[in-house]
Formats: structure tokens, C-alpha cells, sequence
């Protein structure tokens, strides 16, 4: 199975008419990774919606594991950036990883040995096995997300899509977090992420600078320039050894 | 003990009553762990609300109250997907100004007939004391088709309740799920309105739920704790009724309400004294 990820050309995206952002043109490749990066409001996290097909595409054509968006839904795992009612279900952390497999296997169909290990390595991956009974309201923030990470592992998709995933991880979560993806892309997956982490982006092969509009798109180190994360973020950014440290804000409002 | 089991050994009525509660209770259970859980407690009590003109109507015209309930609970639905999907207001705009309408329709319809004076109270509270077996019946049909759907629906309704977004990304009709619940709740309403009453079928949804919700780590078990407090609100409740003369219904509904709150101090109380221990 080699066929595209992810195919768009001359994308828009948005609500009803009303597009957030065009001109996007993406051609992601299995085992391929692209950050979307822009503030918020920038049309990233709209973008990744229009790619899991919660939001029907405003202009432009988009195929998704070569077809039609929105037809590949059982290859493709999405993690969105907030959990309604997360505090009040009786769930233990396990349903939830469990919940990835509903949708690969037949509605009666029981629960398959199989899914059960497909669980538990995603829960290892994650580093949450020792969360597994323990109820998903009881968890901080941060367990949370890896515990809904570990849910889009167990789908074993074959398209991740990924906004802010690291929203909450403290650095032992990122690490686990950056396993899981090199495991996933190692297996042929192809995974999207929405960020505002200049530094998770630059672990990419491909970024998109977003506002509104497609800023820059390319290989990390040549899109992310001070000029075009300026243009990006409004802010002045310099890389200082290996980290990118904000050094002049951007007051400039003659644009 | 004789007081405790002996209003039920003697009396046929307490005995449909009991059977009754123990159905309402364990339908009540099922679909009202789906309402506490998606936050949908607004439009079930609009739906207990609104089916007041339907049975209005129906007795005026001499047919099925039960026919009355369907319509009155159909239009609730259908008028807030039209409301909404034809105007920017909120969800609970719409269900409000429906809720509101039905129910000055309901007691404009009560008032205009001299048939029904006296017939609003028994709408709205039920007639938990004279039941028929065509009632029981129907109750038992009910709680056999809330069984099959939720089986049938288990996965995309727990879905629903997680992450709408989710339930949609991974190819379920959210939209369609999401109405089926909505008619599992009018069912509900229409089916159980006849003996607890529209007012307070909407008590039996959510306080047993809410114990349940207070008490589970799982939906499974949520609904497991709410038949129990469903059915032990039913017996005490009924109880309480036969030895004090109260109200059956509202003695049922006010014993499930009073043990939530018992409860919900009992679990605030647990975690304040694991707070000062940890």
C-alpha cells in the first residue's frame, strides 16, 4: 500500500463559504511527516478538521489514502484539541484507548485478542499501562493527553492527524510522545500535526507557516526563517544553539 | 418486616405499581445515564414538558393518550432541528421557547375542556396507583426496544458521549446517533408518563444516573447503579405512599433525588478526608 496520504491542490478550507485559508497545496507521501504551524486562528487546527472530513472542503480538491476525503475514515486516526466532558464519564483510561478499535471490527463483534494487544502496546508506547484502571477523570491534564495519544496509536492508521499533541505533556510525555511518532512514521503512517511549537515542527520533513494564508511551505530549515516566523507569529524569532529564542516583538503595523 | 412486605403481598394496585416502577426504573436507567452523560437534561425535561398538549389533545378527542404523548414529543424534536437549523439561536433558545409554548398549549387545552379539569394533575404526576396491564405491557415493550438499540448503538453512543468530533472522524453518523438518542428519550417520556407522570419521569432519568454517575468508573456500572437506585426508590418510595398516604409518584422521584444527595455528600465527604490524609 503505497498510494499518497495526502493530496491537495489549491485547497480552501473554512465554515460554510466563508474560507479561514487557501491556497494550500500538500502532497504528503506514507511514513512522511508536515507541521501546520500558525497562531491560533491562523486556520490550522480548520485545515486539520477538513482533513479528518469533519468540515466539507470550501475550493479546491483533497484526497485522502487515495480517495475522496472523508471515505478512508477507518485509516485515519484524529486527535482533536478538546475533549468535551472529560471529567464527568466513567471511563477508565483503557475504555479509552479502546475506543480507537471500535471502528475495526464489525459492530457485534467482540473484542478481539488481537485488539487487546494493539491496546496495550499503544499504552506502553505512551507510557500509561499503569494508568490503564485507573478512571480518565482522576488523571492531570497531561496523563489525559497521553492516554488520548495512546487511542490514536490503536487505531494503527495509516494517516495521523494531530492537533496540538503535545498540549500538556511535560518533557518525559514529549519523549514518549516523539517514540510514538517515530514508531508510527517507521511502520509507513504518514502524520500531520496542528503546532505552535516552533521546536516540534522542526522535527518534521515538511512545514507549513499559516495565517490565514500559506506563509512558507518547505523543509524546516528553509521555511523557518526569522522573516517568515516574523510574518507567522508577529514576533522575531533567532535560533540560539539549538533553541529558538524570541528576541524582538513585532511592532510593525504598517502591513 | 410485615410492614415492609405486606402492602405488596395484599394489595393487586401495589403490585401492578411495583412492576411498573421496576420497569420504568430500569428503562429510565439505560437512557438517562446517555442524558447525564451528554448533558442533555434541558431538552429531556422539555420533552417531558411539551407531550402535555399531545395527551391533552388526545383525551379531548377521545383517543389514545398515549398517541397524544408521541405527537406532542415529535413536535418538541422536529421543532428544535427546524428552529435551529433556520435561525443562528442556541440549542437551548430553541428548546426553551418550544418548551414553553407546548406547555401553555397544554394548560390552554386542559382549561378549555371541562372533560379534563382535574386530569392535569394526573398528567403531570402520574398515576402510579392505577395501573393497567396494558400499561405494564407497554412499559415492558419499551425497556425491550431501549435494550436492543443501545446493544445495537453501544459503540457510537459511548463515542457521542466522549467526542463528537471523534464519533464523526471515524466514519459514525454522529448526527443520525445523535437522534436516535433523542428518540430513545421520547420514548421514554411517552411511555412513562402514564405512571410516574411527565413531570417527574424526567426525576427518574436523572437522579439515578447521577448516583451512578457519582459511583462508576464505567458506563456499564453507571447504569447498574442506576436500576438499583431506581428500583430501591421505587419500593421505598411506594412504601411510603401506602403508610403516609403521599403522593405515589413524587414519594418515588423525592426518595431517588434525596439519595443522590445522601450520596453525593458521602463521596465529597470520602475525598475531603483522603485530601487531609495524602
Amino acid at each position: 500500500m503505497s498510494e499518497t496520504a495526502v493530496v491537495a491542490r489549491r485547497l480552501s478550507v473554512g465554515y460554510g463559504s466563508h474560507a479561514v485559508l487557501s491556497g494550500v497545496e500538500a502532497f504528503l507521501k506514507p511514513g512522511g511527516s508536515t507541521a501546520l504551524v500558525g497562531s491560533n486562528g491562523s486556520g490550522k487546527s480548520t485545515l486539520l478538521k477538513t482533513l479528518a472530513g469533519l468540515l466539507p472542503v470550501v475550493a479546491g480538491g483533497l484526497e485522502i489514502l487515495g480517495r475522496p476525503v472523508g471515505e478512508s475514515s477507518q485509516r485515519v486516526a484524529y486527535l482533536s484539541q478538546f475533549h468535551q466532558s472529560g471529567f464527568i464519564l466513567p471511563l477508565r483510561a483503557i475504555d479509552v484507548v479502546r475506543m480507537g478499535r471500535f471502528d475495526q471490527r464489525s459492530r457485534f463483534a467482540r473484542r478481539a485478542r488481537a485488539d487487546d494487544v494493539i491496546v496495550n502496546e499503544s499504552m506502553e508506547l505512551l507510557k500509561v499501562s499503569d494508568l490503564a484502571d485507573r478512571p480518565l477523570r482522576d488523571l492531570s491534564g497531561g496523563q489525559q493527553q497521553r492516554v488520548y495519544l495512546a487511542q490514536v496509536l490503536a487505531r494503527r492508521s495509516a494517516l495521523l492527524l494531530l492537533d496540538e499533541p503535545t498540549a500538556g505533556l511535560d518533557a518525559p510525555g514529549r519523549a514518549a510522545y516523539i517514540d510514538a511518532l517515530n514508531f508510527e512514521r517507521s511502520r509507513g503512517a504518514a502524520v500531520v500535526t496542528a503546532t505552535h511549537d516552533v521546536g516540534e515542527a522542526s522535527m518534521c520533513d515538511r512545514v507549513l507557516l499559516l495565517a490565514g494564508r500559506v506563509i512558507a511551505d518547505g523543509p524546516p530549515n528553509v521555511v523557518m526563517t526569522p522573516e517568515n516566523l516574523l510574518e507567522t507569529f508577529g514576533i522575531v524569532l533567532t535560533k540560539v544553539g539549538d533553541q529558538l529564542v524570541v528576541t524582538e516583538h513585532h511592532h510593525d503595523h504598517d502591513h | 418486616m410485615g410492614n415492609f412486605v405486606d402492602p405488596f403481598l395484599h394489595n393487586g394496585f401495589m403490585q401492578r405499581a411495583l412492576l411498573a416502577g421496576i420497569l420504568v426504573s430500569l428503562t429510565c436507567a439505560i437512557v438517562g445515564t446517555y442524558v447525564v452523560l451528554r448533558g442533555m437534561a434541558f431538552i429531556g425535561d422539555a420533552l417531558a414538558h411539551g407531550v402535555l398538549p399531545g395527551v391533552a389533545g388526545a383525551m379531548i378527542l377521545g383517543m389514545p393518550a398515549m398517541l397524544g404523548a408521541a405527537v406532542g414529543a415529535a413536535v418538541m424534536v422536529g421543532g428544535v432541528g427546524f428552529i435551529t437549523a433556520r435561525s443562528k439561536l442556541s440549542n437551548d433558545t430553541a428548546i426553551g421557547l418550544l418548551f414553553i409554548g407546548l406547555l401553555a398549549l397544554g394548560v390552554v387545552l386542559v382549561s378549555s375542556s371541562n372533560k379534563l379539569t382535574g386530569d392535569l394533575e394526573s398528567i403531570l404526576f402520574g398515576q402510579f396507583l392505577g395501573v393497567a396491564n396494558s400499561d405494564l405491557l407497554a412499559q415492558a415493550l419499551a425497556l425491550l426496544v431501549v435494550l436492543v438499540v443501545t446493544v445495537f448503538a453501544a459503540r457510537p453512543f459511548l463515542l457521542l458521549c466522549f467526542d463528537g468530533d471523534l464519533t464523526r472522524a471515524m466514519g459514525y453518523k454522529a448526527q443520525w446517533y445523535h437522534r436516535l438518542m433523542l428518540l430513545l428519550i421520547a420514548g421514554t417520556v411517552v411511555v412513562s408518563f402514564q405512571t410516574v407522570g411527565s413531570l417527574l419521569v424526567f426525576g427518574m432519568l436523572l437522579a439515578p444516573a447521577g448516583v451512578g454517575a457519582l459511583l462508576a468508573k464505567r458506563i456499564g456500572t453507571m447504569m447498574l447503579w442506576a436500576s438499583v437506585v431506581g428500583i430501591a426508590s421505587t419500593y421505598f418510595g411506594l412504601l411510603a405512599s401506602y403508610h403516609f398516604s403521599w403522593a405515589a409518584g413524587a414519594s418515588v422521584v423525592l426518595t431517588a433525588v434525596a439519595i443522590f444527595f445522601v450520596v453525593l455528600t458521602g463521596v465529597s465527604l470520602q475525598k475531603s478526608v483522603q485530601g487531609v490524609r495524602t
